[in-house]
């Protein structure tokens, strides 16, 4: 698999990261090799290997359903960079 | 029972089409707290109120997930007729907007919890069967308020991060009414359930729609537009139309169906391109490393479903074998719980197709006039059955017991004190109704004449007198049977 140009800006756009147009030569060409590292490991079989999610084998550790957290609406909202007194405020959103 | 014929298709002048639809809906679990946080998540509550440091994303919050949710989605699975999964995984579904703050929400990709299952429906032209491709959880996202600020939009996370259900369904269904039927039928059985209050007025059931259409001899099908978050059934309704159309619209005029999101503006009535989902189906999914894989028992399921109520189908069954009710009354009947569960505690206590039919008669229409749910109905149980009773019995007739009804709605009283306190038996004596009716035939020679020559429609006018003699309490059977034999002879 190799990355071209626009799948670059299309990937960094979607993780909304901006990217100087002078760079992208030097990213495409940085990733691909990344990408050629990893593909190395497709050399091996693993036609009958599960997908490993998780190195623990383990399963998810529940908690019981009990109300024990909330009603800190200063604290969430201290860090905004917009707010007022009961909700973040945000440029508008709307179609 | 005749059947109705399907018939829902688009006519086109290149040809019929046919329409077809798939849902996912997101159904709120019940639950005390959120998903994998301990916030509440009680609707109604002060913006901002009901939220943690995990569901506002703050760097280094570990998400632990809710047992009572995974109890929920497996129940819920069970009454689907759907296969649990033992094995399942959390995934990242990552993207960006403002009421979700972490930039992904959690949820279920390649392992649900839940995989294939069905639903039946009733349909006017018999029962179909609704696949259902797989039911996962995931978190709800916040909610952003458009209207309260001219240039910015405001955001409550009360409703981040509480768990959803998404049920997905093949696309199966063929009609505004069959969607209409599905909604429904998954609303009841979550209900049975107590999974899902299904309230679409406070968001705990959404949907998007699928639609597609291609030629009624079209194997192929065709492309799909998805229909965003519709929350309520009419709206679906009404957006499948258009949006049917207006697929055809463009087949007609020999143009092609991009593969896009669109919403429904309920007030133009009409759907159009979401132009901010133009990526939307590029997520980047991958597993969440803050999350293992969630396994479960296979003892925690059987016992799971043996504490199951009984579900809609085979209430519905039961209804119709014990209480001889026809199809349509059964389904009308165990539509809700509380419906049934009022419906059976009258039929135990007297006659079962008559209290059918008084239930589903005047009942629901008072119910319905004063917006009431059956939980609150003015009318007890056992006040309704011996309504019922005095009915059948005879006591009263199917006139005064609408009278008799109505001042139970009034007054809460049992049905006895108000048919003796007024004074409302039914005159079921025959002896006395003879002689009753005697003296009007006496009193009404010059009728009694003409009836016999012939003019036979007079007979309603003695009906009339002997209701009006009786203060309308004479049996009417008995009095037609009397008076026929009095004027024969």
């Amino acid at each position: 698999m190799s990355l071209d140009k626009e799948k670059i800006k299309h990937v960094a756009k979607l993780a909304r990261i901006s990217v100087d147009e002078a760079k992208v030569d030097s990213l495409t060409k940085d990733l691909n090799s990344i990408f050629k590292f990893i593909e190395q490991l497709n050399e091996l079989n693993t036609d009958k290997v599960e997908p490993l999610t998780s190195i623990l084998n383990q399963s998810l550790r529940p908690r019981k359903d009990q109300i024990s957290d909330g009603k800190i609406r200063e604290k969430i909202l201290k860090n905004s960079p917009k707010k007022n007194e009961e909700f973040f405020v945000v440029p508008k959103v709307v179609e | 029972m005749s059947k109705e014929k399907f018939d829902y298709f688009i006519n086109g002048e290149k040809g019929k089409y046919e329409v077809i639809i798939g849902l996912e809906v997101h159904a709120q679990v019940l639950s005390n707290s959120k998903l994998f946080s301990g916030s509440s998540t009680k609707f109604g509550a002060h913006p901002n109120n009901q939220v943690s440091l995990i569901d506002s994303a703050f760097p280094g919050m570990l998400p632990v997930i809710n047992e009572e949710c995974i109890k929920q989605a497996i129940k819920t699975g069970l009454g689907l007729n759907a296969k649990i999964n033992n094995y399942s995984v959390f995934d990242r579904k990552n993207y960006f907007y403002a009421d979700l703050p972490q930039g992904y929400q959690i949820s279920q990709y390649k392992n649900p919890i839940v995989g294939e299952g069905k639903v039946l429906l009733d349909m006017p032209y018999g029962s179909k069967e609704i696949g259902i491709e797989r039911l996962h959880l995931e978190q709800d996202a916040g909610k952003s308020i458009h209207d309260m600020d001219p240039s910015n939009t405001y955001v409550d996370l009360n409703r981040s991060g509480i768990a959803l259900m998404e049920i997905v369904s093949k696309p199966d269904l063929r009609s505004p009414d069959e969607v209409n039927a599905y909604i429904k039928k998954l609303r009841t059985i979550m209900r049975y359930l107590g999974t899902c209050d299904g309230n679409m007025q406070e968001g705990s059931l959404r949907a998007d729609v699928n639609v597609s259409v291609r030629k009624t001899d079209d194997k192929k099908l065709g492309t799909r537009c998805e229909i965003k978050n519709v929350n309520s059934i009419k709206f679906m309704q009404m957006a499948i139309e258009y949006e049917a159309n207006r697929q055809v619209g463009l087949l007609e005029e020999g143009k092609k169906i991009s593969q896009e999101t669109r919403l429904f503006d309920t007030k133009k009535n009409e759907t159009r391109s979401m132009r901010s989902k133009e990526d939307a189906h590029d997520y980047r999914y991958f597993p969440d490393p803050d999350l293992l894989p969630l396994k479960l028992e296979q003892q925690l399921i059987e016992d799971l479903k043996k504490s199951l109520p009984e579900l809609p189908d085979n209430k519905k069954e039961r209804f119709i074998k014990d209480y001889g009710l026809n199809s349509y009354e059964a389904n009308v009947l165990v539509s809700e719980k509380e419906i049934s569960n009022y419906y059976e505690e009258v039929a135990k206590l007297s006659d079962k197709k008559l209290a059918a039919t008084w239930m589903m008669g005047d009942l629901f229409a008072m119910l319905n006039e004063k917006g009431l749910n059956i939980s609150k109905s003015p009318i007890s149980a056992k006040n309704f059955a011996e309504l019922i009773q005095s009915i059948k019995s005879g006591e009263i007739s199917g006139r005064i017991a609408k009278e008799v009804f109505e001042i139970m709605v009034e007054s809460g009283d049992n049905p006895k004190k108000i048919i003796d306190s007024k004074d409302m038996k039914q005159q079921s004596d025959p002896k006395e109704l003879e002689k009753m009716i005697k003296d009007i035939l006496t009193k009404n020679k010059d009728k009694v004449d003409q009836y016999k020559a012939g003019k036979e429609k007079l007979f309603g006018f003695f009906v009339g007198q002997v209701m009006k003699s009786s203060g309308g309490k004479a049996n009417p059977q008995l009095t037609n049977e009397i008076l026929k034999k009095l004027l024969k002879g």
